[in-house]
C-alpha cells in the first residue's frame, strides 16, 4: 500500500508478551495523532488488527517480558521479521512487575493459586497441553533477542511514543528530551 | 446449563482447529475446536494461556504499595484495580472515606468507564459491526474504520481521550497513576483541569448519545443477527445501590436468574465469600466462579454492561435512564441475553458515565475539603467495584507489621469465563457446524468473545496472561487446519 504521493508506507507490528496492555494503551494515547499516523503507516500483526502472524515489517514494538514458551516464539517471530525492534516499557526492558515472581518457586505459586486458596472447588494446577509452558522466571526481551531501541516508562507516555516513531519514520535518530524520558 | 461441547468423548479421533491468538481483545487467549469427519463441532474451548502470579507476590508487600502495584494487572482498566484495592485498604485501616475523596474517586472511575467503553466499542469491536464479520481482514481494524467512517472514528478517539484526561486530572497520569491511597485521595482536582474538562463535557454527552443511536440502528438493520447471535440463558450479578440504582463505584451484591427474577439481594461486599466459589479446569489458567447455592453447573453467571443494565432498577441520570427503558422494552418482558446486546448496554453505560462526569464537575467538593481521615486499624478488607467489564473483587489480609498476608482477586473477565465459553459453543454450533471453516466463519467465534470485552491480562493475574487461540486438530491431535489470517 502507498500513500497519496506514492511513498511506500512504513509497516509496523506490535505485540504484548507478559505485559498488562498499558503500553498499547499509551500507544492509543497518541489520540488524534493516531489518525495522522495511519496515513503513513500500515499495521501488520497487532492486538489492534486481525493479522495473527508477523510478516516482514519495518518496525516492531514489543510490550512485556518473556514468561512462557509462547512468548519466546512470538518474540523470535518479530525479530526475524522486523528491521527495527523496540522494547517498549518497563516489562520489556527488565521484566517489570511480573518479574516479582522470580524470587518465588513457580510450583509453589501455582499450588497457592489453584489448590490451596479458600473457596476453590476441585482444585488442581491447570496442565493441559494447550497451555504454553511457563518459564521459571520472567525475562527481559533483550535476553532472548537483539533489541535496537528501548523506551522506558510504565508505560512510556503517548507523547514519548509519538516522538520516537515520528523521528524513526522521518529518518532521524530518535531522541527523547528530558521531560519525555521517565521511568514511572 | 449447556456444557455439551465442553469435552468430547472421543477426543483422539477428532480434528483440531485453533484460533491463536484471539485478536482485538485485551491480552492473550486462544480457542480450540475439535471436529469430526463430517465437520461437526464436538468440542469448543476458550483457553486463557497466561499466568502472572500477582496474588502470590503481593503477599509480603506493605499495604500502601498495593493500590499502585495491582493496577499493573491491566493497562486498560488500571483505575478499577487502583480503586478496588484502595477500597479494601480503607476497610483494613478502618477509615471512613471523606466526602471529597469519595467524589474524586468517583470522578476517576467514571472517567475510566467512559474511556474503556469507547476504546472497546470504537477501537476494537466496531469493525465487525460496521463492515461485517466476514469482511476483508486487512480492513477490519480502527484504521479501516477511520478510512470508511472518519467521523465515527474521530468521535471514538476523542471520547477515549476525554476519559483519559479525567483520569490524568484525578490520578496524576493517564495510565498507572497514584491519586487514590488507602483511606482516601492524595490530591484535589485543579481548577484549570476542571475548567478544561467542563468546556468539553457537553460534546461528550452528545457523542455518547450518538453512539447509543448507532448501536440501535445496527440492531434495527439486522434484528435476526443481533437478537439471536450467541444468545444464552444466564444468571447475572452486579453491585446495586441501596435504592436499586445503578452505581458503578459502590453497592451491595445482587443476583438475578435467567428469567430475570431476583435470587439474592443486598449482600454486603465484605460477605462475597459466602456466595461465590471457584472451580479450576485443567485446560485454562482462568478459574470458573459460580454461585455456591446453585452449584457449578447451574450457578455460573454473567457480569458487565449487559448484566448491570438489567440488574439495577433504574439508572440515576435521565438520558441513560430513558435509553435503559427502551432497552428493557426491546426484550418484551424477557431479559435480553443476546451476546451482541452487550454493545448496546455498554453504550448506555458510556452515556451514563458522561452524564455523571458532567454532574460531578459542578461539585465544589472536588476542589477542596479533607482527603484523609483517621480510623481504627483492622486486619482484613474486601473492596468491590463495577469495573468496565464487570464486578471486580479484591480481598486482603494485612499483618501487624503492615505487610499483606493474603490476597485474593476475582476479576471481571473471570466471572464471565463460563458465559464466554458457552457463547463460543452456541456460535460454533449455530454457524460453524458441518461447514468448511473459513477465516470469516472463525471470526464469528471471536466476535462473540469480543462482545464480552474480555480483559485477558487481568484474568491471568494468577501468574500470567491469557492468549486467545482457535485450533482444529486431527485424529492424532495434530493441528491440521489452523486458519491463519495474513
Ligand atoms: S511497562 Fe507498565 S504499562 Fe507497560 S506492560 Fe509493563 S506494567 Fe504495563
Amino acid at each position: 500500500m502507498s500513500d497519496s504521493i506514492g511513498m511506500p508506507r512504513v509497516r509496523v507490528a506490535t505485540t504484548s508478551l507478559a505485559g498488562c496492555f498499558g503500553c498499547h494503551m499509551s500507544f492509543l494515547d497518541m489520540d488524534e495523532r493516531l489518525l495522522e499516523l495511519a496515513k503513513v503507516v500500515e499495521f501488520d500483526r497487532s492486538p489492534l488488527t486481525d493479522i495473527k502472524h508477523c510478516g516482514p515489517c519495518d518496525i516492531g514494538l514489543i510490550e512485556g517480558g518473556v514468561c512462557n514458551a509462547e512468548n519466546v516464539h512470538v518474540l523470535r517471530e518479530f525479530r526475524r521479521n522486523c528491521k527495527t525492534l523496540v522494547a517498549v516499557g518497563a516489562c520489556a526492558i527488565n521484566g517489570g512487575l511480573p518479574a516479582q515472581r522470580n524470587h518465588l518457586d513457580l510450583g509453589d505459586c501455582l499450588q497457592q493459586v489453584y489448590v490451596k486458596r479458600d473457596g476453590i472447588e476441585e482444585g488442581g494446577v491447570p496442565d493441559d497441553p494447550e497451555l504454553p509452558l511457563l518459564l521459571d522466571r520472567v525475562h527481559p526481551i533483550h535476553e532472548v533477542v537483539r533489541v535496537d531501541y528501548f523506551i522506558p516508562g510504565c508505560p512510556p507516555s503517548g507523547d514519548a511514543i509519538w516522538k520516537f516513531l515520528t523521528d524513526l519514520i522521518g529518518g532521524r535518530t530518535p531522541r527523547l528530551a528530558h521531560p519525555l524520558l521517565r521511568f514511572d | 446449563m449447556d456444557s455439551s461441547l465442553e469435552t468430547a468423548a472421543d477426543r483422539e479421533q477428532l480434528r483440531r482447529v485453533v484460533i491463536d491468538p484471539v485478536s482485538r481483545v485485551e491480552g492473550h487467549g486462544k480457542v480450540t475446536l475439535l471436529l469430526d469427519e463430517d465437520d461437526h463441532v464436538r468440542e469448543a474451548r476458550l483457553h486463557i494461556v497466561e499466568f502472572r502470579g500477582f496474588e502470590v507476590f503481593i503477599q509480603g508487600r506493605p499495604y500502601w504499595e498495593v493500590p499502585v502495584m495491582v493496577q499493573r494487572l491491566c493497562g486498560i482498566c488500571p483505575v478499577s484495580h487502583h480503586l478496588a484495592a484502595s477500597k479494601a485498604m480503607d476497610r483494613v485501616l478502618g477509615i471512613p472515606v471523606t466526602r471529597s475523596a469519595e467524589k474524586l474517586r468517583r470522578l476517576m472511575h467514571y472517567g475510566q468507564i467512559l474511556q474503556s467503553h469507547a476504546l472497546h466499542f470504537f477501537h476494537l469491536s466496531s469493525p465487525d459491526l460496521l463492515f461485517g464479520f466476514e469482511s476483508e481482514v486487512g480492513k477490519r481494524n480502527i484504521v479501516g474504520v477511520a478510512a470508511a467512517y472518519p467521523e465515527v472514528a474521530r468521535q471514538g478517539v476523542l471520547l477515549r481521550k476525554f476519559g483519559q484526561e479525567v483520569i490524568r486530572a484525578t490520578a496524576g497520569k493517564r495510565i498507572h497513576g497514584t491519586g487514590s491511597v488507602p483511606g482516601g485521595m492524595n490530591r484535589h482536582l485543579a481548577v484549570e483541569d476542571r475548567d478544561a474538562l467542563r468546556a468539553e463535557i457537553d460534546h461528550m454527552v452528545e457523542w455518547s448519545r450518538a453512539a447509543v443511536e448507532l448501536v440501535k440502528r445496527l440492531h434495527r438493520a439486522d434484528p435476526a443477527l443481533y437478537d439471536e447471535f450467541g444468545r444464552l440463558r444466564a444468571n447475572v450479578m452486579s453491585l446495586v445501590r441501596a435504592d436499586g440504582a445503578m452505581d458503578l463505584y459502590h453497592g451491595a451484591l445482587r443476583f438475578r436468574d435467567a428469567d430475570g427474577k431476583i435470587l439474592i439481594d443486598k449482600v454486603p461486599d465484605q460477605s462475597y465469600r459466602s456466595l461465590i466459589r471457584e472451580q479450576v479446569k485443567p485446560w485454562s489458567y482462568m478459574k470458573f466462579p459460580y454461585l455456591q447455592q446453585l452449584g457449578p453447573d447451574e450457578g455460573w453467571y454473567q457480569v458487565g454492561p449487559l448484566a448491570r443494565v438489567q440488574n439495577c432498577d433504574f439508572i440515576p441520570t435521565p438520558l441513560a435512564e430513558a435509553e435503559r427503558r427502551e432497552f428493557i422494552d426491546h426484550g418484551r418482558g424477557e431479559p435480553v441475553r443476546a451476546t451482541l446486546a452487550y454493545h448496546w448496554a455498554r453504550m448506555i453505560e458510556m452515556l451514563h458515565a458522561a452524564e455523571t462526569i458532567r454532574d460531578l464537575l459542578g461539585d465544589g467538593d472536588l476542589l477542596e475539603g479533607a482527603l484523609l481521615a483517621d480510623g481504627e486499624r483492622g486486619s482484613e478488607g474486601v473492596g468491590i467495584i463495577e469495573a468496565p467489564r464487570g464486578t471486580l473483587i479484591h480481598h486482603y489480609q494485612v499483618g501487624g507489621d503492615d505487610l499483606v498476608t493474603m490476597c485474593n482477586l476475582i476479576v471481571s473477565t473471570t466471572h464471565n469465563n463460563q458465559a464466554m465459553n458457552t457463547a463460543v459453543r452456541e456460535v460454533a454450533r449455530r454457524y460453524l457446524d458441518g461447514r468448511k471453516l473459513t477465516e470469516g466463519l472463525l471470526n464469528h467465534i471471536e466476535v462473540a468473545i469480543r462482545a464480552y470485552d474480555p480483559c485477558l491480562s487481568c484474568a491471568t493475574h494468577a501468574l500470567g496472561k491469557m492468549p486467545l487461540v482457535l485450533e482444529l486438530a486431527d485424529a492424532g491431535g495434530e493441528v491440521v487446519d489452523r486458519v491463519v489470517r495474513e
